[in-house]
């Protein structure tokens, strides 16, 4: 055999050489990956761990660094995220559940699904300016948490959609032809079966969807949430901040001990993030168990 | 397992006039224009087994399927010539697909439990049809009619998913039982079932016999033999012959009929 | 619901007793919802569309397109677009260059040689990484990986390109390890078993043949990562600052188009004026690019998916 001879076995060693470095090229790679993860959140938290205590969560923001807090970015991110909730959830699932069950296979559907596709690489940035064309100025909502609320939820919608046809397709075709075969219409098989199983992956796909949208500054920005707001919002028309909007702002202005705010404030946002990716992973995990 | 005698005894009765359920016409399913069943013309008679054997592929679940309107939910499906329920035209414009299938139920060939109790598997069709008896009692009866009640009375809050293959299906059977149907098609109910199962199945079924009509197609020509007072059988889409039983296992008219059921093919 | 008499005539009718409400009312609320998808893309393009034709009236096509200069705020102002297409440009291709080799690289070793419960650790990790909102990501750079250059590079400034490509780097490479993986996985476990069978080396087989096979899901992953990077706000704004210019010096601050878009609306342009309907001509530009990017990239995982059966 001509290819086994000493000049092919000089090869083969080298060869393999290359492969047990390439795979430990790609192990360290990886590993960089994790590194990075780490050394960003250590440097963060070193930055902005010193300044995190009560006060500062229950205090306004203020041109003194020492007396700045985070209150109304942080009621004014919860108060967000409760309003996209409530309305782009019920949207979403009820879009999903057309999609998947009522509609027939079509042109029209395929068409809607490329849309919803290119709806979700949409920058966020035009979502934003959509929301100040459409909220703020020609429905006249102003600069409110309510028009801030409409912006993210529409900018969430189709990763909602995308996410609870994922987890709707899982059910199995059997169950809906056993509830149709004991003369039940289309909404009452989905209403009693198919929704209740496909919850926990509708959850979860919601939750990761509501925790893009606690991150997301740009639209915010766009709408006009301020950077400077002293009182909490008392109604759905008031103006508002966020957690998001308030490090920004902290992170642009050149006093070091702005920055110290925007790394606590930052640590606050990763917590609440945390906890939302931890509730969304345990919902998923718990489902997975539960069918194996 | 009865006895002989019963089994004569019951044959009398079989001989005594009874009326049709179902009258089918030149039915022809046709799956985007490829026909599956062509022109099928029988007669399903009230309480009692109609199966439908065949090889594989030669349409009885699609004619199956088009009994209760279960076609309706497959894309690009035809149907020809007419479909009488009770004197009534299954596939007429002003017919509710939905109540068509309040009154003939089915059992799939892979039981499919809802992932419910087992409580709640019997009582949700019939609560969601607006049933204002007892349920506690409709419940029960169903169950004693699949012969599972004494084997689950004591855990009917038990996930339906805990129960064995066999025993799955006998709570499929409880469960379109428990609507009181007019007519109950059975696809294949026994195939993904071991023999003990399926003994347990074709009991049940003599015990059903004079109180429902049921249609049951099967790929076992021995259990057809053994349970059934009508038989038809397919190929390619056509009905070859129909006819009562007996004379369809021991004087078949055609001669593809005795070639099936002597199992010369298929 | 009740069974007649089992031997008795049916005296039941299967007719439509009329139209079902409930269930009408509630498949027009779902149509309704799923129509808003479609209605916010409208939306989207009248609105983008509208307002730039209003700004094509004041300044030349011409000029916005082919113009080099970017002033639009003080007089004497010019409105050529290309800095800030340039200046997206430069950090998105800066971006992609760390993003794409360590993303695929990463995908590699997730799809290839990690242990599943080395994978169980790093596949949460980087979703981790891909859900760090991007303002900290700015903060990080800022106050960071901008010293940390002047390290190294002393002539670097406070705002410049550099520092916000690593770190839109860092951002996308999470998508591309994921989608690069996913792909990879899916290439059946016969086909390299094939190719180890005729004597090839793990680096062959990968390179030679997975990589290859999942090719189309490999691309798509660094069109999506691409398409995400020129969207990217929030962590240009704060690192790279918003000087547009035309110069391809990293250490310099340079204007991304997002990053004007949201100079303009934290300014305090009137409405209505020219300068004000930058914004949306900006933004079509924007959008046009992002959308052309999804479309190329889907059209790639409709069109090339491979067919392994």
């Amino acid at each position: 055999m001509a290819f086994l001879d000493e000049q092919g076995q000089k090869n083969l060693a080298g060869r393999h050489r290359k492969a047990r470095l390439f795979s430990l090229l790609c192990a360290l790679v990886t590993w960089s990956s994790v590194l990075m993860l780490l050394v960003l959140l250590i440097r963060i938290t070193m930055d902005g761990i010193g300044w995190l205590d009560l006060h500062f969560l229950t205090s306004f923001p203020s041109r003194f660094p020492e007396k700045a807090g985070l209150k109304s970015a942080l009621v004014g991110t919860l108060w967000v995220i409760l309003l996209v909730a409530v309305v782009s959830i019920p949207v979403g699932v009820s879009a999903a559940l057309y999609l998947e069950e009522f509609s027939k296979r079509g042109r029209l559907g395929t068409l809607i699904e490329v849309n919803i596709a290119n709806l979700a690489g949409v920058p966020s940035i035009v979502y934003g300016i959509l929301g100040l064309a459409i909220f703020v100025r020609f429905f006249a909502l102003e600069r409110s948490l309510i028009s801030g609320a409409l912006t993210m939820s529409l900018l969430i919608l189709p990763v909602i959609i995308i996410a609870s046809r994922e987890a709707i397709k899982t059910v199995p075709m059997s169950i809906r032809y056993a509830a149709l075969s004991l003369g039940a219409t289309r909404w009452q098989t989905t209403w009693h079966h198919v929704l209740p199983s496909a919850f926990p992956g509708i959850m979860t796909g919601v939750i990761l969807a509501l925790s893009r949208a606690i991150g997301e500054t740009a639209p915010l920005i766009l709408i006009g949430a301020a950077s400077f707001v002293a009182f909490l919002p008392k109604n759905l028309m008031d103006s508002f901040t966020a957690l998001p909007i308030q490090i920004f702002s902290w992170a642009s202005r050149p006093q070091v001990e702005f920055q110290h705010l925007a790394a606590a404030g930052i640590i606050v946002l990763l917590a609440v993030l945390l906890l939302m990716n931890a509730t969304a992973i345990y919902i998923r995990n718990k489902t997975e168990k539960r069918l194996k | 397992m009865m006895a002989t005698t019963d089994r004569v005894d019951a044959a009398t009765e079989k001989k005594k006039a009874t009326e049709a359920v179902l009258e089918l016409q030149d039915v022809s399913v046709l799956y985007s224009g490829k026909p599956a069943v062509k022109k099928v013309s029988c007669t399903i008679w009230r309480n009692r087994i109609t199966s439908i054997i065949g090889p594989s592929g030669c349409g009885k679940s699609t004619l199956l399927r088009s009994l209760n309107r279960m076609n309706d939910f497959v894309d690009g499906v035809t149907i020809e010539g007419s479909i009488q329920f009770a004197g009534q035209n299954l596939y007429g414009s002003d017919v509710d697909p939905v109540e068509v299938r309040r009154r003939i139920g089915m059992v799939f060939q892979k039981p499919n439990p809802f992932p419910k109790s087992i409580y709640n598997n019997i009582s949700w069709g019939p609560g969601i049809n607006g049933y204002s008896g007892s349920m506690d009692e409709l419940v029960e009866r169903s169950l004693q009619q699949a012969a599972l009640w004494d084997e689950v009375k004591d855990r009917l809050k038990d996930s339906a998913l805990n129960l064995s293959g066999g025993q799955q299906q006998r709570l499929c059977i409880a469960r379109a039982l428990a609507m009181e149907p007019q007519v109950l098609l059975m696809d294949e109910p026994c195939s993904a079932l071991d023999p003990i199962s399926t003994a347990h199945i074709e009991d049940l079924l003599f015990e059903l016999q004079s109180r429902y009509t049921i249609v049951i197609v099967t790929h076992n020509m021995q259990q057809a033999a053994r349970v059934s007072d009508y038989t038809a059988f397919m190929e390619m889409g056509h009905l070859v012959e129909f006819g009562e039983t007996d004379q369809i296992f021991t004087r078949p008219e055609k001669k593809r009929t005795e070639e099936y059921v002597t199992g010369r093919f298929g | 619901m009740t069974n007649p008499i089992a031997n008795s005539a049916a005296t039941f009718s299967i007719r439509k007793g009329g139209i079902r409400w409930g269930e009408a009312t509630i498949k027009l609320w779902l149509r309704i919802c799923t129509t808003l998808s479609l209605v916010t893309t409208v939306a989207i393009v009248v609105l983008l569309l509208g307002e730039s034709l209003g700004f094509f009236r004041a300044v030349s096509p011409a000029e916005f397109f082919l113009g080099t200069r970017w002033i639009p705020l003080i007089k004497p102002s010019s409105y050529g677009v290309l800095p800030l297409v340039w200046g997206t440009t430069v950090i998105t291709v800066g971006a992609a260059i760390i993003a794409i080799p360590l993303g695929l690289a990463s995908a590699i070793y997730l799809s290839e040689y990690a242990s599943d419960r080395m994978r169980a650790w790093i596949k949460p990790i980087l979703e981790l990484l891909a859900g760090i909102p991007t303002v900290v990501y700015g903060y990080f750079a800022l106050t960071f990986i901008t010293p940390l250059l002047r390290h190294f590079i002393p002539a670097i400034q406070v705002f410049n390109a550099l520092s916000a490509a690593i770190v839109v780097g860092i951002m996308i490479l999470p998508t591309i390890a994921t989608l690069s993986d996913n792909a990879l996985r899916a290439v059946p476990v016969s086909l390299r078993q094939a190719a180890y069978a005729v004597g090839a080396t793990s680096y062959e087989v990968t390179t030679r043949v997975v990589v290859p096979a999942g090719l189309s899901g490999v691309m798509a992953s660094f069109l999506l990562a691409v398409s995400r990077a020129i969207g990217e706000t929030m962590a240009v704004t704060l690192a790279a600052g918003q000087t547009p210019n035309l110069n391809l010096s990293l250490l310099e601050s340079i204007e991304t188009m997002t990053a004007y878009i949201v100079q303009i609306s934290l300014g305090d342009t009137p409405s209505g004026s020219i300068a004000y309907q930058t914004l949306f001509a900006v933004a079509m530009v924007l959008f046009i690019i992002t959308l052309t990017i999804n479309i190329v990239s889907q059209w790639i995982l409709g069109r090339f998916r491979e067919v392994y059966d």
